[in-house]
């Protein structure tokens, strides 16, 4: 009788276990549905404003298509793109995902993740309606695989007015000796640090800029196609002009954020910082209205852009709807609905700028006419392990301050990724 | 028959567990070994059997020594936590012992750091240790200008050198008061009798720690230095909250997070096989050492 009633709770207690294991199964899927998951990371404030507006923009323009929002939020993408990679690898994907547009998606590419889009960009009219640097940029052997939402500008040198003033500089720099000259002035009042900087990637902006105006935009693009080396003398020198403004940057930079940067500005204790166009927006948000701006000195008519896309997964489950979301996406209505509220410019050239605040306004003048290059520290340039490996060449930097080795790490990474 | 009926219903309630954890632990560290030994270091997946050139690479062939520098870091790390650790924790249960009043309310005070999550002391300490000195000071540095201390400022953790060591300090901070609960349940389980004895046969009070309560405490120090150790090897979420993944401050586990969102699957796999060989170098003999002190008891 004892050993009956003891393996009768045996059973009872392993069965239990198993079942409750059991119920752990997924139940998701549909084929055939009329559903499309946006999977972005963008779940709250501006990115969140604008992609409601594309949201309602979908439903004027897809009916019968109904929008899921697959947001997944937290560390700027990073959450995201982790939860994102094991959902293809299972061979679940979004019907769409957000993307940074250009070299950053060849990961995705590469893997044969993504479906070639070039023949809807001809029926979408998109090839006209974007500016041909651009599409360049995007075009990777011949195909196209993203559709851009909006574009940001990285290489704009943000000011606080009164700071800038007080030192008596009148003009905004043109290359970069004036604006060593202009730093010299604002620190011969008494500005320890006037220009502010963050952590590795924002150091490695900083450095790209330096390296635009040294090497200009054609030899710059080329450092990410394999077609300029990163051993040659021209970005020895961008070291050392990079290395001549870090001594007028803040000290504890590695331990500083974009946004702790932006506050030194904010509170005059820099003049200046080098950051991504987001900053007007985050600018405006904070009530400071005392900021200028200018192209980073040296970078000419150069736009480094950067761009959040989306694609066309393999195994869409919703292919058509996907479709029709990624033509909303690229339309001049869905471009304004998204980018009026996010605070970016459209990448579409035929935008009413009458429609925009007054610093979009200026970048979509410059839009159309500039020298398009892409960022690496944003993913349009470099594949996201060259992009590792190079905030981590600039986070070294920023310590040791030992030019031949940052030199080496930069040209070891790019022969590791660079395409052959 | 009978010997089945004597251990076939413990098997079976320990089935559920034994299999989870043959899929779940033995399964996954062999899925890693594979993956470690491929060359899957794209979204592509894996070509084929690289030998152990991942393992190589990582010591001899990486940007920057970026693997050996995170190694430094973890090392400088370990030696301040466990340092410190050990001697506060020590230090909170001698004096305890020695029989102060409110005991019960210094015990709490210094156990609940434990309570709180690395995460969030880390968000604390971020402001606490901020780098800034003189005129922008902050957080402990502000507190020592204020004071006139102005030589005790420090650049903290992003000192390249000896920054890891100011990493340590919370982690010390939340530790020793675990370490002191060891230690004083190690001073409580001496029995009594010894003491008196020692007081009979006239010692001092010197040597009565010295050469009776000490030697008794080693399996107790032993446990302690293991559970934190490993911890410390292991350890993320701290440095994760303090300086964000970056160069400088670069431990294996987070070169590991760092690969593995760049979809490096082979490197992240082979410092994960590293990094669970070196806890295995300190855990594997401890459990040998057990296991041979309950045998013998």
């Amino acid at each position: 009788m004892r050993w009956g009633k003891r393996a009768a709770v045996a059973v009872v207690g392993v069965a239990a276990l198993l079942t409750a294991s059991a119920c752990g199964g997924s139940d998701d899927g549909g084929s055939g549905s009329t559903k499309v998951e946006v999977f972005t990371w963008w779940a709250d404030g501006g990115e969140k404003a604008g992609l409601d507006g594309l949201v309602s923009q979908f439903g004027k323009d897809c009916a019968g298509q109904e929008f899921v929002n697959g947001a997944v939020a937290g560390g700027a993408g990073a959450n995201a793109k982790t939860v994102l990679a094991s959902r293809l690898q299972q061979g679940d994907p979004p019907d769409t995902f957000q993307a940074h547009a250009g070299a950053e998606l060849s990961d995705y590419i590469n893997a044969g993740q993504v479906e070639d889009l070039s023949a809807d960009y001809d029926t979408w009219g998109l090839k006209q309606a974007f500016p041909p640097g651009l599409i360049q940029n995007l075009t990777v052997d011949g195909k196209i695989y993203s559709v851009p939402a909006n574009i940001h500008r990285a290489n704009v040198v943000w000011t606080n007015k009164k700071v800038v003033t007080d030192a008596g500089i009148t003009s905004d720099p043109t290359d970069l000796a004036a604006f060593i000259a202009d730093l010299d002035k604002v620190k011969a009042k008494g500005v320890q640090s006037p220009l502010a900087l963050g952590k590795d990637w924002t150091q490695l902006m900083l450095f790209e800029s330096v390296l635009i105006s040294d090497l200009g935009a054609e030899k710059f693009t080329g450092l990410w196609n394999g077609s300029t080396d990163w051993a040659g003398p021209d970005v020895t020198k961008a070291i050392g002009d990079f290395t001549k403004l870090l001594s007028y940057t803040n000290t504890d930079r590695d331990a500083l954020d974009w946004t702790d940067a932006e506050k030194l500005v904010m509170d005059g204790k820099a003049a200046y910082q080098l950051m991504g166009d987001w900053e007007a927006a985050d600018l405006d948000a904070k009530g400071f209205q005392d900021y200028a701006w200018f192209t980073f000195p040296g970078n000419g008519t150069t736009f480094q852009w950067l761009a959040d896309s989306f694609v066309l997964p393999k195994g869409a489950k919703n292919a058509e709807g996907t479709k029709c979301w990624l033509k909303t996406v690229g339309s001049a209505d869905g471009q304004k609905a998204f980018n009026t509220k996010k605070g970016s410019i459209p990448a579409r050239t035929d935008a009413a700028p009458a429609d925009y605040p007054k610093y979009q306004q200026a970048a979509m003048a410059d839009w159309k006419s500039a020298t398009q290059v892409p960022s690496c520290a944003h993913g349009s340039a470099c594949s996201q392990g060259w992009q590792g490996a190079a905030n981590s060449a600039m986070g070294a930097y920023s310590t040791k301050q030992d030019a031949a080795a940052l030199q080496k790490a930069l040209a070891a990474a790019a022969q590791q990724f660079a395409k052959k | 028959m009978r010997r089945l009926r004597h251990w076939g219903p413990g098997l079976l309630l320990l089935s559920p567990s034994l299999i989870l954890l043959a899929v779940f632990v033995y399964g996954l560290i062999a899925w890693t070994t594979k993956v470690s030994v491929s060359d899957e270091h794209t979204a592509l997946g894996s070509k084929g059997f690289v030998g152990l050139d991942n393992y190589t690479n990582l010591f001899t062939n990486d940007i920057q020594d970026r693997f050996v520098h995170s190694l430094k870091n973890l090392a400088v790390f370990t030696v301040v936590f466990l340092v410190g650790a050990m001697f506060f924790g020590l230090l909170w249960a001698f004096i305890l012992e020695r029989g102060v009043r409110a005991e019960g309310f210094f015990r709490t005070v210094y156990l609940f750091p434990m309570a709180v999550s690395f995460v969030a002391s880390g968000v604390v300490w971020r402001w606490l240790m901020n780098p800034n000195m003189d005129d922008n000071a902050g957080g402990l540095n502000a507190v020592f200008v204020a004071m006139h201390l102005d030589f005790l400022q420090s650049a903290w953790w992003t000192n390249p050198t000896w920054g890891m060591a100011s990493m340590a300090i919370p982690a010390v901070w939340q530790l020793s008061g675990y370490v002191m609960a060891l230690f004083l349940a190690g001073f409580r389980g001496i029995p009594h009798e010894l003491r008196e004895a020692a007081a009979m046969d006239g010692a001092s009070t010197y040597r009565l720690y010295r050469n009776v309560i000490f030697p008794q405490l080693t399996p107790v120090a032993l446990s302690a230095l293991i559970i934190i150790g490993h911890m410390s090897m292991k350890m993320f979420d701290l440095i994760m909250s303090v300086s964000g993944p970056q160069w400088l401050t670069e431990v294996p586990a987070i070169y590991v997070w760092q690969s593995l969102l760049t979809s490096d699957y082979a490197k992240a796999a082979a410092i994960s096989i590293v990094l669970l060989l070196l806890v295995a170098i300190v855990i594997v003999p401890y459990l040998i050492y057990t296991n041979r002190v309950e045998k013998n008891s």
